[in-house]
């Protein structure tokens, strides 16, 4: 590794008028790494991810991406090199475009050329046949649009895919399935990963390393070893840990709020 | 579900749930929605008097049995009858020729007044849906002052500054009818602005006039095509008044409005000089609204 | 609170379902999508689990005949507290539904009226089955609130439904559903809109309301873990038939391959596997159940 990470967020703030969503979040993400972060609703997970995407303009701090500062703004190039996955793959697809044109348009975007092979290759890496290539989106089950959306991702050959609780919205028999899809991939094309789940299990299994949001702030940075072994320092993060394994009376008539 | 019954028949090959190619794909969706379309049949029957204007107005010099434009004041004022099947006008002139002419002139308007107004209200609506912030205030008030302004009037004072004749009439349409679809365009568009889908394109870098033009608009156009469908009759019918108030298309043309218009003062005694072209302007209307209640049904999404 | 019901005997189950079947029009003939499921059940918790298609849902909303409309359901046999309910008039099964029947769905921002308090809304559940004047209405809701741990209750009552999160929601759309003191209550993924640990706050209300009135629950969910924890039986469901049924709590033994492969596909906390197996369909499958 170069010594720069791949990704580095400094004191990331983001207000949505009054509400303040994210309150000085800083993290960072080696090259090759995948790194979760987990929270309840309303813990701003998804939102430090779409401001990394570039998808929300009003924050304030410091990002980087592969080393380079980033503004409200971003190039083509950072496109090129950060592509994000959605959550829900029944939204993420035009209704109106065939899985072709929803692949091709990147390549068109980027003049990438040769459009036909490479979206050929895209659809066999995510284990769709070519047979899919020319339906509609409302053809296919939610695995496929997933893969869709994944085989979208990574036909501009990014380096850091952003993931936006990629299975919450799919069948536990599916989720293993793309999740399995994303392991390979990771592997094959050594990508940074940057997973936002509420399922502490997902990430548990796709991470490294991860840190638990909530109400807008860090609450602790650890790796999945630990996680799995249950050593976790706050309260928060052993109480989700409790909730995450399950109904048990005694155990849930003693959580509480964290502030 | 990989049952491919490519056979050789038409039906298999569009209906494939497997198109090998763009233009199978596009195909087979405009068969699907042609076969939901086909199911309604009031739908159909506007769609036959809407083709039926067409080939009227193509063939209209084989089909009209006399010359709209030759007076022949000996004949003038004769009732419907086996020589004239709808009657002569005051001026001789067979009313049957005239109305099949006149749908030429319906026709004209109808089509240049789609590829004016729908296209504009969509260009402004889009835009402004997308971007929102100031370039949304300031359009949507343009919009808002045309909207402020009774159709007929506005149309009465372009028509009067820029000279009566038929094009007068369909740019005072025209003019009069965008925002309407501006607004529909933009409501649209802000339903659709913050789906994941948009939010993907950015992503990928896709410019804004990429966004708006590839995937903004054809998820707004299928509602605007069925509401101008639906305003094709009123349409037609301002383009008639405009022509009864004599602003329209100019004596001698054969345009519906003005010949009910000439025939105004003759509707006690001789009540098919007024009539039959109302008769006509009254079937190419629920035509055109049979037409656009149909296409909802099939083309709005939100319907499904 | 609840006024005990006529039930013959504690012997005799509270619900009998026996083959039903629930069947709607395609343009290829019609398509079933509840495939005989039989199941008897008594004042417990019976989970059914099952992925989405497999008609778990439709077996809940079929018992209270809340299916979408070109949906036909038939059973030979639906017994409720003794009653047949596949027989039973209209007016008749509105007058169990609400009041000895519940049902608490996924999302409660769709199930309340947002243009009425929700202490209004629960009162007027309650004033629909029992003749009650508009205090004492007011006062069992306000119990009600209690009852599911709404910390103030009289503030919440004078809420209107967007002005409550999410897991307040839930907790008064099921406060709603019990302040008639059903036998029965049908929940279709209650919690799953909800965070984990707002998800078992919300169970314990469930839980607790059950051992109180010894009310008889229907848990419809997804989600493998929750059901065998949470509940005392588990049926699990596959393309519109029960393929196992067996103690919640043995859910981790079950035997049938489909909920092996379900339970094996879930990413586990405890233990690190490079990759997982994935669930492969067996045609069999679709034929041989219980």
């Amino acid at each position: 590794m170069t010594g720069d990470p791949m990704i580095e967020v400094r004191d990331l703030r983001v207000s949505f008028g009054e509400v303040a969503a994210v309150q000085g979040v800083s993290f960072r993400v080696e090259a090759g790494e995948s790194f979760g972060l987990v929270g309840e609703s309303g813990s701003g997970k998804s939102t430090v991810l779409r401001a990394l995407a570039g998808l929300n303009p009003d924050w304030t701090g410091e990002l980087r991406v592969e080393g380079r500062a980033q503004g409200r703004r971003r190039d083509k190039g950072f496109f090129k090199s950060c592509q994000m996955v959605f959550q829900d793959p029944y939204g993420s697809l035009h209704p109106r475009h065939t899985i072709d044109r929803i692949l091709a348009e990147p390549v068109a975007i980027h003049r990438m050329g040769d459009a036909d092979a490479r979206i050929e290759r895209a659809l066999a890496e995510v284990g769709l046949g070519s047979q899919f290539r020319y339906r509609y989106p409302h053809q296919l089950s939610g695995g496929q649009r997933q893969r869709v959306a994944i085989a979208r991702a990574l036909i501009l050959e990014p380096n850091i895919l952003l993931l936006d609780e990629p299975t919450s919205a799919l069948d536990v028999s599916v989720q293993a399935e793309i999740l399995n899809l994303l392991t390979r991939l990771r592997a094959e094309r050594g990508l940074t990963y940057v997973l936002v789940s509420h399922n502490l299990a997902v990430v548990a299994h796709m991470c490294g390393r991860l840190a638990v949001m909530n109400r807008g702030r860090l609450v602790e940075e650890l790796d999945a070893e630990a996680l799995r072994r249950g050593e976790a320092r706050e309260d928060y993060t052993r109480q989700l840990l409790r909730a995450s394994r399950g109904y048990d009376r005694a155990a849930a008539e003693a959580f509480r709020d964290f502030a | 579900m990989s049952a491919n019954p490519n056979g050789g028949s038409l039906a298999g090959w569009l209906t494939a749930d497997t198109p090998r190619s763009r233009a199978q794909a596009r195909l087979g969706r405009l068969y699907r929605g042609w076969q939901g379309f086909t199911r309604n049949g009031l739908a159909m029957l506007g769609l036959a008097i809407v083709l039926g204007l067409v080939l009227m107005a193509a063939l209209a010099p084989w089909l009209a049995p006399y010359d709209p434009y030759q007076q022949d004041l000996g004949r003038r004022l004769i009732p419907p009858g086996a020589a004239h099947w709808l009657g002569t006008d005051a001026f001789g002139r067979d009313i049957l020729s005239r109305i099949l002419h006149g749908s030429r002139l319906t026709l004209y308007i109808v089509a240049l007044v789609t590829v004016t107004a729908p296209i504009a209200g969509l260009a402004i609506g889009t835009v402004s849906g997308y971007f929102g912030g100031w370039v949304d205030a300031a359009l949507m008030r343009i919009t808002d002052i045309a909207l402020a302004f009774p159709k007929l009037i506005l149309a009465l004072a372009f028509v009067s500054a820029l000279g009566p004749g038929i094009e007068s009439a369909i740019i005072a349409i025209a003019i009069t009818s965008w925002p309407a679809y501006a607004r529909i365009a933009r409501a649209e568009t802000l339903t659709i602005r913050h789906s994941d889908f948009i939010q993907a394109a950015r992503l990928q870098g896709a410019s804004s006039a990429r966004i708006i033009l590839g995937h903004v608009v054809p998820l707004c156009s299928s509602s605007l095509i069925v509401r101008v469908t639906l305003d094709m009759a009123g349409i037609i019918l301002t383009a008639a008044g405009l022509g009864f108030l004599g602003l329209g298309a100019q004596p001698p043309l054969p345009e519906w409005g003005a010949m009910i218009a000439a025939g105004r003062q003759y509707v006690l005694d001789q009540w098919w000089v007024a009539t039959m072209p109302g008769i006509a302007i009254f079937i190419v209307s629920l035509g055109f609204n049979l037409l656009g209640d149909g296409l909802r049904d099939v083309l709005d999404p939100k319907s499904r | 609170m609840t006024p005990k019901s006529m039930t013959p005997s504690d012997q005799s189950p509270l619900l009998r379902v026996e083959n039903l079947r629930v069947a709607f029009p395609t343009p290829t003939g019609p398509f079933e999508a509840v495939r005989g499921v039989s199941f008897a059940m008594g004042r417990e918790k019976l989970g059914i689990v099952g992925e989405s298609g497999s008609g778990k849902s439709l077996t809940g909303r079929s018992i209270l005949r809340l299916v979408p409309s070109p949906g036909t359901v038939t059973a030979d046999r639906m017994e409720f507290e003794g009653e047949e309910l596949t027989a039973l008039p209209e007016t008749r099964l509105r007058a169990i539904r609400g009041r000895r029947i519940s049902m608490v769905m996924q999302d409660p921002k769709f199930s309340l009226n947002p243009v009425m308090t929700v202490g209004r809304q629960i009162a007027e559940a309650y004033r629909v089955h029992h003749r009650a004047g508009s205090g004492e209405a007011r006062r069992r809701a306000l119990e009600m609130l209690e009852a599911v741990r709404i910390r103030d209750p009289e503030r919440v009552y004078g809420l209107y439904p967007h002005e409550v999160s999410g897991g307040m929601g839930q907790r008064i759309m099921i406060a709603m559903m019990l302040i008639p003191g059903p036998a029965l209550l049908i929940a279709d993924e209650p919690t799953s809109a909800l965070d984990v640990t707002v998800q078992m706050q919300v169970l314990v209300i469930l839980d607790e309301l059950c051992g109180r009135q010894g009310m008889g629950l229907v848990f419809i969910s997804h989600d493998l873990n929750l059901v065998a924890s949470f509940c005392d039986r588990v049926l699990i469901m596959y393309a519109g038939r029960v393929v196992e049924s067996c103690r919640a709590a043995d859910l981790h033994k079950a035997t049938h391959p489909y909920t092996r492969g379900l339970l094996d596909s879930l990413p586990r906390l405890e233990e690190r596997r490079a990759e997982l197996p994935v669930l492969a369909r067996d045609p069999r499958w679709l034929e041989d159940g219980r």
